[in-house]
């Protein structure tokens, strides 16, 4: 998928391979690459999923994977959590008294 | 390789030396020590100035409200004559929502004056958006660095949001994935820009605080006749406290008790790319509360402003489940809907003054926004994702990163606490085999809030060198 230059995206570099990663850290952190996700403007067309350059807010030029176009923002409040309605009814019954009522 | 780890690692002090326009070197004593007192006066700013660049920020005076529910709720499982009055500082109400905003507006405010054209920070926290909104003011570019994904591409939803409030205000979000290696980006980063590193951990971080402190004690004897008896603070960095503690003692609150505050996650790495999205809580937590109590020095500056070990009086853990159990409460029966992380001291609170006194007085000194991703709701709904067992038992059984465990009553909530002679033990530890002048002795009596003769014994309880010369 072709995108145009000027299309917001978002891109993915990897800083460091596994390899160069410092070596103080824990053994599951060592054997993945040190990653970094930046988004800003596309300075020319590219590729999904191919090397590119971007601008971003500040004006820097950085380069990167385009993993995605236009990115939107994906957290919400999440499915239903049961548990949090059966606290709901503990803290009220225990405050108001009745709420077994209901 | 993208960067040079041993050319950022040797020019590191430079590049912070630059970045904040501190000479540390001027505050170091002989020995081990330095001047904490001739470092936070060293800006030049007053108290007054704080209060007043704040006022000019939209940021500061935050209502002080009694949970009069809560508390009535908290006497429920007191003894008769037993249950504090709990009051809340709302600091949620502060430009993006969070104390943060306090911390930033002094930063912001420097790196203007000093003529920088931007600032960055490294937080996956509030700080972040209280950077961005007060750089979004101040018309300067504002970069924020964020730990925020693991090896599989997944984010704390929380962190998630915390990056969207930073793009609503025009900042750029540097997003990593796990790993310390983000300091040496960090660093990076301000040495290609120039821009001024807004630290935590500055003494512009810790004043920005100080005016939480002094408000709250001047409300709190407004409103009852009187100082807090105690101030309960989520503690993560250090700077909450210190700044507060700092900021009661300004105002005069000198007997108020100072209790520190954090979700317990032991157990946890927080370098570990499988640990990263197995917790509930990013911030307010263990993970960061013990290590930069008993090293505060460990952050982006060589002298950090936040010592919590001078202002702590005691210090306690919660469980996950009781803070997310808190939230509800606070929600259902007092009509503030707030984030999690920011009620870890209210849940403290709230079994603290199960055993004060009726007429005492129990603060909590902070609130944070809440919103999508930043909320029990979707942060319990991602522990479920990540096969974290939800369930309600003995609190005391939770494993972090396991489950997450709910009391069945508000009553059955406990709290842990950590011996703060242990955590001195813990700060000493390094200069057990050290030749301590009268000098360095008198710094660390400074550091742990003790006597001489206290600080002798704790040192002879390590034994070492230290104690091997004196016998």
């Amino acid at each position: 998928m072709l995108i145009e230059k000027g299309t917001f995206v978002r891109i993915r570099k990897n800083l460091l391979l596994p390899n160069e990663r410092i070596k103080t850290i824990p053994s599951e952190t060592a054997k993945v690459p040190f990653k970094m996700w930046i988004k800003g403007e596309l300075l020319e067309e590219a590729e999904l999923f191919e090397e590119a350059k971007i601008i971003t807010a500040t004006g820097r030029i950085v380069s990167g994977v385009v993993k995605e176009k236009t990115p939107r923002y994906k957290h919400s409040y999440g499915d239903f959590v049961e548990e949090i309605y059966q606290i709901r009814k503990i803290i009220l019954n225990e405050m108001w008294g009745d709420f077994d009522d209901i | 390789m993208t960067f040079n780890i041993d050319d950022l690692s040797k020019r590191k002090n430079d590049i912070v030396k630059k970045s904040v326009k501190i000479d540390y070197n001027l505050f170091e004593n002989e020995g081990i020590g330095f001047d904490y007192e001739k470092m936070m006066s060293s800006s030049g700013l007053s108290f007054d100035d704080v209060r007043q660049i704040q006022l000019d920020s939209g940021v500061g005076n935050t209502p002080l409200r009694e949970l009069k529910n809560l508390t009535r709720y908290a006497r429920k499982f007191s003894k008769k004559g037993y249950g504090a009055r709990i009051f809340i500082k709302d600091e949620a109400n502060n430009l993006s929502g969070s104390f943060k905003a306090r911390r930033a507006a002094i930063s912001v405010h420097v790196a203007k004056k000093l003529g920088y054209k931007g600032v960055i920070a490294a937080t996956s926290g509030n700080y972040g958006a209280a950077i961005a909104a007060l750089a979004a003011r101040a018309g300067l570019k504002a970069i924020i660095v964020q730990e925020c994904f693991d090896s599989r591409n997944i984010a704390q939803p929380e962190i998630l949001e915390k990056a969207r409030a930073c793009e609503s205000f025009g900042a750029e979000v540097v997003q990593l994935s796990v790993g310390p290696e983000l300091f040496l980006e960090f660093l990076e980063l301000l040495d290609k820009t120039g821009y001024f590193n807004a630290s935590l951990y500055s003494p512009y971080g810790i004043m920005g605080i100080e005016t939480l402190g002094y408000e709250l004690a001047e409300e709190t004897l407004i409103l009852t006749g009187k100082y807090p008896e105690v101030v309960v603070c989520t503690n993560a960095g250090g700077g909450n406290l210190t700044g507060t503690a700092r900021g009661l003692k300004k105002a005069g609150a000198n007997k108020t008790k100072i209790v520190a505050s954090s979700v317990n996650l032991e157990g946890l790495h927080m370098a570990s790319d499988t640990d990263f999205n197995r917790k509930s809580f990013t911030t307010g937590h263990t993970g960061f509360g013990v290590p930069f109590a008993v090293n505060p020095d460990r952050s982006d500056v060589p002298r950090s402003a936040a010592r919590p070990l001078r202002y702590m009086d005691e210090y306690y853990t919660i469980n996950q489940g009781s803070v997310f159990f808190i939230t509800e409460a606070l929600a259902v029966l007092e009509g503030y809907e707030r984030g999690p992380a920011g009620n870890t001291s209210l849940a403290v609170a709230f079994k603290l003054a199960q055993s004060m006194l009726e007429d005492e007085i129990i603060i909590v000194q902070e609130t944070e926004y809440t919103g999508a991703g930043k909320h029990h709701q979707p942060q319990l709904s991602f522990a479920k994702s990540n096969n974290i067992e939800l369930k309600f038992g003995d609190v005391s059984e939770e494993v972090p990163g396991k489950n997450i465990v709910f009391p069945y009553s508000a009553g059955d909530i406990k709290i842990k606490e950590i011996s703060v002679d242990k955590l001195r033990k813990s700060y000493l530890k390094k200069y057990k085999d050290v030749d301590l002048a009268l000098l360095d002795k008198k710094y660390l009596c400074e550091e742990l809030n003790v006597p001489l003769e206290k600080l002798n014994k704790l040192l002879a309880d390590l034994g070492g060198d230290y104690e091997r010369k004196k016998r």
